[in-house]
């Protein structure tokens, strides 16, 4: 029998969803039985142009993690969705554009101001700043644009199913993988177009083991201020703990060892905006009887976008800044 | 499920919006928007021709959705959807799009209003397809009432549900009932005597069986709904055994603490730390005042009154006592304030000896007042002139601009009663406008013309003791321009009374927030409307009544609280009433447990089930205030009527082009 044919791509991302298809262990001498790597920039030696060469549909199944950062990013998208049967938005930053996402609360001017001229560490008295295009006797070098917007891969082109996590859960992905490849042998049904796969149902805060009671918050805390008790709610401790808004799936191991959770699995079923959700409910439980010293509260709460918004910025009813 | 097929009904409300929104251009848009299968406008939307327009429509045109774009929800939706339910559609397939207060009463160009009007309409085209048939929820109404305040309008509330035999409730939180009206000598315009047509009153409502009289006790928590209210009531501690008590006073005679400023006296009597505050009292008991009693604040006494009690009714011991009562129907007739003229130093109030406040004159003028009813001024002596300045506080931007409604009544009342005791005292009444405007008012005031007092045109500016001739010297100077002479002018007076506004009592805005309704922007208890419905609130089975809502006269007060009577009766009479069905649901297959939601329900409506690891609404008990739909990270809680399916396609239908 011939293998199916296997691609994975990073785009705007740390490379962390790569590692993470390896965490599933033995498993992946079970992929190779099951699939030929056709690209995999990552592992394996193919060259844009061999992938640029495929049939349309070519691909059994593509996962592709990161955000939509750059001209490069939105190419290979376009590439990949027309080479895959299946394509697959794996991991926090392709579905919902992810920690880059954050950068959407500046332009992309803006960023490289910081970076290549105003950050204290830098020295540049020239004001050398990198070039999309550059002649040199060898001929044109050129980087990829960067966009002032990121975007997730669903803004981009049509994605069949979605794996969030930053990084996917191995667990998650070993039977991700499962299910796809006993429907490619036609052994089993593939989920609806569209699904949200490698989660479980309701939150995370059905997977954590903490003792949840009733919540009223009269200061916000970061976790280097104190040390959490092991047994209680954490939010509950005045850690914002994104737990009640996002979708459950990772098997809640950051609130495990103490850490609130950062929301990376995104919004459960039925919640359209992830942070503006998590924002009303925190707003709920804090409990001040004047608006004075809810203002009070409300100032401790630290870096409300970076809070509310780690993941999900780009797929937010927020999108971005106003530039 | 059949096609949608919206109707859209587009109300002209005369020119309330037809003068703003081009309403043919609306209608024309609206015909071909997707699922609407009819578009028709009106003059009036809400008189019968136009509900029959709807009717018609959902029986002879298969329409099964409808939007009135008109007024205020609040206004007409029930209106409408009783036309809706009448002619078989579900009364919640038909929503309102208020584009008169949200657009034509509020936008001032006619092109934008029009566009305005197009995108609220559309909202509720696009919401339509999402809504569900709700039924009613209908459950049982407790037929008690409560009764909030003790005066006039609360006694008359009071009186009129017990005459039907309904149980009521009147608490109020002096130790006495009888509020204001019994701090009066005489009412105007018939010189009544306030306390023989008041006692009767106040005697019937602590005697008859129907009334639960609980004075001396303060509402503190309210919680249920219309037909279904539970009210938590603190009896405050009055250390005395009302039980046993008969109200014979030995124990005042006796008490060693007698120089407390009398609170019903306004001050200017005293009583002792053990009191009746007078002495025609309902209930006719004594309290002991906590702060001024010795042994109470723990210092040494004989405990004189120990031992004068007969029947041995003195109780140090005794607590503050919490009641929890269960009503279909509440009336608040919470009263008043007066406007403290404190606030304004040109009137010399509390700075200079003989300027009174008017309540403080009624107290002088009355018979059983700290004077006997001897006008005098502080040093015993008669006044050979008074001053009574209108418009203290009212009428005023600097303090409150309404109009008090009775000071320019009860002024005249106290020139009456000085020249009726006092005949050769010159006596200056000093008017913006004299507003006479009740039954045998302006009678009164022709009467008073002829009586002798100087009336002066013109706005007390200041009250002083600076004396720029002889004849001033010792006397108190009223400074006015008459308007009349055009001339500025310098009266010398005895005695100067401030005819003070009425103010919304200080804790008004509190006691709005602990039974769930508003205040107007002057601060008093906000009326459902302000002409068809002025003794409801926009809390149903909430009612009020009297000078709570705002300033006006004894008969009027009186009008008033058999209407919130009334209004009350009509509620508690029927066994069962229908609520919103518009109230929240949780789904046990997508609630984590979180416990989030649990302890903010303000109505104990969720409750955490331990076996299933879920939270559950009890659904009697929800009022669909929506925290719990807001709280939710997951969004389980979902509002019926309310769903976000529903609120996103109004967002996205408002914001669709």
């Amino acid at each position: 029998m011939s293998k199916f044919k296997f691609a994975m791509y990073w785009a705007g991302s740390c490379g962390g969803c790569e590692i993470a298809l390896l965490e599933i262990k033995e498993k992946i001498v079970e992929v190779d039985q099951n699939y030929e790597v056709v690209f995999w920039p990552a592992a394996t030696d193919f060259k844009y142009k061999d992938v640029e060469g495929y049939d349309d549909g070519f691909i059994d199944v593509c996962l592709f993690n990161g955000c939509i950062r750059n001209s490069e990013n939105e190419h290979l998208a376009k590439v990949l969705r027309a080479k895959s049967k299946v394509l697959v938005a794996f991991g926090a930053c392709a579905t919902m554009g992810g920690i880059p996402g954050l950068a959407n609360v500046a332009s992309a001017q803006e960023i490289k101001d910081l970076v290549y001229r105003d950050s204290p560490s830098i020295d540049n008295p020239d004001g050398i700043y990198p070039q999309e295009r550059y002649e040199v006797p060898e001929g044109v070098l050129d980087l990829p644009h960067m966009y002032d917007t990121v975007k997730t891969l669903d803004q981009t082109v049509d994605v069949d199913y979605y794996v969030p996590g930053c990084a996917p859960e191995a667990g998650q992905i070993a039977a991700v993988l499962d299910v796809v490849t006993a429907a490619l042998k036609g052994e089993g049904p593939l989920p609806p177009k569209g699904s949200t796969v490698g989660v479980s149902p309701k939150t995370c805060c059905e997977e954590c083991k903490r003792v949840k009671e009733e919540k009223k918050i009269t200061s916000f805390r970061r976790i280097w201020e104190f040390l959490p008790d092991p047994e209680k709610c954490l939010l509950e401790q005045g850690l914002i703990c994104m737990g009640p808004a996002t979708h459950a799936g990772c098997g809640a191991r950051c609130t495990g060892v103490g850490m609130p959770c950062r929301g990376c699995y995104g919004a459960p079923d039925g919640v359209l905006d992830q942070g503006a959700k998590m924002l009303s409910t925190v707003a709920s439980i804090v409990d001040a009887p004047t608006p004075e010293e809810i203002a009070v509260i409300a100032a401790t709460v630290p870096d409300p976008v970076g809070t509310f918004y780690r993941f999900g910025l780009p797929s937010s009813l927020l999108r971005r800044a106003r530039v | 499920m059949a096609e949608d097929r919206i109707a859209v009904y587009f109300c002209h409300c005369g020119s309330n919006i037809a003068g703003k929104v081009d309403v043919d251009k609306v209608v024309a848009w609206a015909a071909e928007q997707p699922n609407v299968a009819i578009a028709r406008e009106y003059k009036y939307m809400c008189s019968d021709p136009g509900q029959d327009l709807i009717k018609e429509d959902i029986q002879q045109h298969g329409i099964n959705r409808v939007v009135v774009a008109a007024c205020s929800p609040t206004m007409h939706e029930p209106t409408f959807r009783k036309a809706a339910a009448a002619a078989g559609l579900n009364p919640y397939l038909l929503q309102m799009a208020n584009v008169r207060e949200h657009c034509s009463w509020v936008t001032v160009d006619k092109g934008e209003a029009t566009e305005k009007a197009k995108r609220i309409l559309n909202a509720q085209i696009h919401r339509l397809p999402f809504n569900e048939a709700l039924d009613p929820i209908e459950v049982p109404v407790n037929p008690a009432v409560l009764v909030v305040g003790g005066g006039i309008a609360g006694i008359e509330a009071a009186l009129k549900l017990a005459a039907t035999g309904k149980k009521v409730y009147l608490v109020e939180k002096n130790p006495s009932i009888g509020g204001h009206m019994a701090m009066f000598d005489k009412t105007f315009p018939t010189l009544d005597c306030a306390a023989c047509i008041l006692t009767p009153k106040m005697s019937a409502a602590g005697k008859d069986p129907n009334i639960e009289l609980m004075a001396y006790s303060e509402v503190v928590e309210v919680d249920g709904y219309v037909g279904n209210f539970k009210v938590k009531v603190k009896k405050k501690a009055r250390f005395v055994n009302t039980d046993t008590c008969t109200g014979c006073a030995a124990c005042l005679e006796t008490c060693v603490v007698r120089k407390v400023p009398s609170e019903f006296d306004q001050g200017l009597g005293k009583r002792s730390a053990i009191y009746i505050p007078f002495p025609q009292a309902v209930p006719l008991r004594a309290t002991i005042d906590a702060e001024k009693c010795l042994t109470l604040k723990g210092k040494k006494c004989k405990q004189p009154c120990v031992t004068s009690c007969g029947p041995g009714a003195i109780d140090f011991e005794q607590k503050d006592e919490l009641v929890e009562l269960e009503v279909g129907a509440i009336i608040m007739a919470t009263g008043f304030e007066l406007w403290d003229p404190g606030q304004d130093a040109r009137y010399g109030y509390g700075r200079l000896d003989n300027v009174i406040t008017s309540l403080e004159f009624e107290r002088i003028s009355n018979a059983s007042g700290p004077t006997n009813g001897e006008i005098v001024c502080k040093n015993g002596e008669p006044p050979k002139s008074v001053a009574i300045l209108h418009c203290i506080g009212s009428r005023d931007l600097n303090y409150q601009e309404h109009c008090s409604r009775v000071c320019c009544m009860y002024s005249l009342k106290f020139s009456h009663l000085i020249k009726e005791h006092l005949p050769d005292t010159e006596v200056y009444e000093l008017y913006i406008d004299m507003r006479c405007f009740g039954k045998g008012y302006e009678e009164f005031y022709r009467r008073l013309m002829d009586e002798g007092v100087h009336m002066v045109r013109g706005r007390a500016a200041e009250v002083t003791d600076l004396a720029m001739s002889p004849e001033e010297e010792g006397r108190l100077i009223v400074k006015t321009e008459d308007t009349l002479l055009g001339i500025v002018r310098r009266i010398p007076a005895d005695m100067v009374i401030l005819s003070s506004g009425l103010a919304p009592a200080k804790d008004a805005k509190a006691v709005s927030q602990t039974f769930g309704f508003g205040c107007s922007g002057d601060g008093f208890f906000l009326e459902r409307h302000p002409k068809l419905e002025p003794v409801s609130t926009i809390t149903d089975g909430i009612f009020i009544a009297g000078c709570c809502q705002y300033p006006k006269d004894i008969p009027d007060t009186v009008a008033q609280a058999g209407a919130a009577a009334a209004g009350a009766l009509a509620l508690v009479d029927n066994p069962t009433v229908k609520v919103e069905p518009t109230i929240s649901y949780i789904d046990p297959e997508k609630c984590a447990g979180c416990h989030i939601c649990v302890g903010l329900c303000p109505h104990v409506a969720i409750r955490y089930n331990e076996e299933l690891k879920v939270a559950e609404v009890i659904t009697a008990a929800c009022k669909g205030c929506g925290v719990c739909v807001a709280a939710c990270g997951s969004n389980v809680p979902q509002q019926h009527g309310y769903l976000d399916n529903q609120i996103f396609a109004e967002i996205e239908g408002a914001m669709a082009f």
